[in-house]
């Protein structure tokens, strides 16, 4: 069998350890993420799905535990350029045109001049937004802003999406239409991808697995494998099966709530 | 409309800064005539001299305001007519001499402006440098910043002399004097600059796995250039007053230095003069200003928005 593309075993986090003020980040997280799913983390606030992501990333260093991304350090697979990122921010450059954010890791992994621009157009393309190359990110709607994120992320293929609470600030409207295109790309590209939301809709749309966690200290509550047919469309949010998912979630989530109490 | 428009708002700011001098040389004169003969008392509360007698202005009898001093003289000497400032501009500055004040000042408003533009790449270049290690290294910041801090408390008049004993009375000490005040606003904003990039840009630079040297030349110098732009604004206008100080010590007779020299010795009988090579001196600043904001313009695409 394949080796899976992200393994995580027993992994703690404390900020600040050894002081007064230490916060057990994440307890004994141990995750197995195989290539081409999406998964998503989805938990109260301070559950620490982000710090797990950024663990993942390689931006931040665990406590203790292993962690093994494409069979070597995450720190390795970061060097190897393995991750795109997407944060809540689209984190933009400012002085750059949509279409040189979208270049701007090409340019880093010294892709040539024709290859860049041929890229950019693609990526442009599939988030839709071809006819905005020249604009600058100022110009933008919150959303076409962060689709041009998306872009910047795909634009060299790598083989693990980090999306960190990708559509957190964005109207509702918005959000399913993003969720549409994100898993039409999904789709096209067979990357894998790590989602954080806040969103139980959003996780149970999008994902092949929702991992439930729970706060205080940061744990993995529930893996909830979502078994909708694929490709999903507009359609399945109305289906009976979506709805018991989702309430499977929202159940999860509340029995790990009340847990603490 | 919309085009016209577009194309005139490009002339506004040189429209408002023609009304703006036309209103200050009203608000000169002016106040001007606001004074008595002599300049001292304000116009009808002076004394005033009936045949041998020296009798109460009018304003005295009827309002009681008797020898009302203003706070700045108003005669010819203390504020001489825009009149004569503007005349002897076109003048030679002393009889038998061939050249015109204004080719004189223009001449050395030039010369002076090149010691400025030296002084201010040397200034500009070394506060760069120094914003940039001290972004990168927290230990020579909080070793070193005292000390940037400190230079710019010993005044230039005294730092000037230094620096003329040490390099010689030529052009190359003065734009080092000029570089001394150049240097630190471009330090304190580069810097400033430097570390204004959202964490979460700096990370995304991480997942790229960039270099700090890519981190630097792809995110934080083009975050900082608004900033650095603001200090070059500021470093432009005092490195022509740098040039002006160091003209002195060093010696150097073509520049807006001497001239001021000379014609601030000269006051009593040409005060005007001297009030034109100030003219001179601040369109030189304003020149060098404005070089610098359409450097700006052409370099920083950015929201347009004030920034800073």
């Amino acid at each position: 069998m394949e080796h899976p593309v992200i393994l995580i075993n027993n992994l703690n986090k404390i900020f600040g350890e050894g002081t007064a003020n230490a916060v057990h980040a994440l307890k004994d997280i141990s995750l197995t993420v195989q290539s081409n799913e999406f998964i998503s983390l989805i938990g109260p606030s301070g559950c620490g799905k982000s710090t797990l992501l950024r663990i993942i990333g390689d931006l931040t260093q665990p406590t203790a535990g292993d962690i093994t991304v494409n069979n070597k350090t995450a720190h390795q697979a970061r060097l190897d350029r393995d991750y795109g990122m997407v944060f809540q921010a689209a984190t933009l450059y400012d002085w750059r045109t949509v279409a040189k954010n979208v270049q701007l890791p090409l340019e880093l992994m010294k892709y040539p001049r024709a290859e860049r621009e041929a890229r950019t157009e693609k990526m442009l393309k599939l988030v839709e937004l071809g006819d905005f190359a020249k604009h600058y990110p100022w110009q933008l709607s919150g959303g076409m802003q962060q689709r041009v994120a998306i872009a910047r992320a795909l634009s060299f293929e790598p083989s693990i999406l980090l999306m960190d609470e990708p559509f957190g600030a964005l109207d509702e409207m918005t959000r399913e239409r993003l969720n549409l295109e994100v898993l039409s790309i999904w789709d096209k590209t067979k990357t894998t991808v790590v989602f954080v939301t806040h969103s139980i809709t959003e996780a149970v749309f999008l994902s092949t697995r929702v991992v439930v966690m729970s706060a205080r200290p940061g744990q993995i509550a529930e893996d909830i494998a979502i078994n909708l047919p694929q490709p999903r469309n507009a359609d399945t949010r109305e289906q009976v099966r979506f709805f018991e998912l989702e309430t499977e979630v929202r159940e999860a989530l509340r029995k790990s709530e009340s847990q603490k109490l | 409309m919309a085009k016209p428009t577009g194309f005139l708002s490009g002339f506004k700011p040189a429209l408002y800064f023609l009304v703006i001098a036309l209103l200050l040389v009203f608000a000169w004169e002016g106040y001007k005539l606001l004074g008595a003969p002599g300049g001292k008392y304000l116009r009808g509360t002076a004394p005033v001299k009936v045949g041998d007698e020296r009798v109460p202005g009018p304003l005295c009898d009827s309002l009681g305001w008797c020898e009302v001093e203003l706070p700045i003289r108003t005669d010819d000497r203390a504020m001489p007519p825009i009149k004569d400032i503007v005349l002897t501009i076109f003048e030679p500055p002393r009889r038998g001499s061939n050249d015109m004040l204004l080719t004189i000042l223009f001449k050395a408003s030039l010369f002076t402006l090149q010691e400025a533009l030296a002084g201010f790449v040397i200034g500009g270049l070394l506060g760069f440098a120094l914003g940039v290690i001290f972004a990168h290294s927290n230990l020579l910041e909080r070793g070193l910043l005292p000390y940037v801090v400190a230079s710019q408390t010993v005044p230039l008049l005294a730092i000037a002399p230094m620096v003329v004993i040490w390099l010689g009375g030529n052009w190359f000490s003065v734009a080092v004097i000029a570089a001394y005040l150049t240097f630190f606003p471009v330090t304190i904003n580069t810097l400033r600059g430097l570390r204004s990039p959202e964490p979460t840009a700096v990370e995304l630079m991480n997942s790229y796995a960039a270099s700090t040297w890519e981190v630097l030349w792809k995110l934080r110098v083009p975050a900082a250039l608004p900033f650095i732009f603001v200090a070059l604004k500021v470093s432009a206008t005092a490195s022509v007053v740098g040039a002006i100080i160091g003209e002195l010590p060093s010696g150097i007779a073509d520049g807006l230095g001497r001239v001021i020299l000379n014609f601030n010795q000269y006051y009593a009988t040409g005060p005007e003069k001297l009030w034109a090579s100030i003219l001179f001196a601040s369109l030189t600043g304003m020149a060098f200003f404005l070089i610098i904001a359409v450097l700006e313009k052409l370099l920083v695409r950015r929201q347009p928005v004030d920034l800073v």
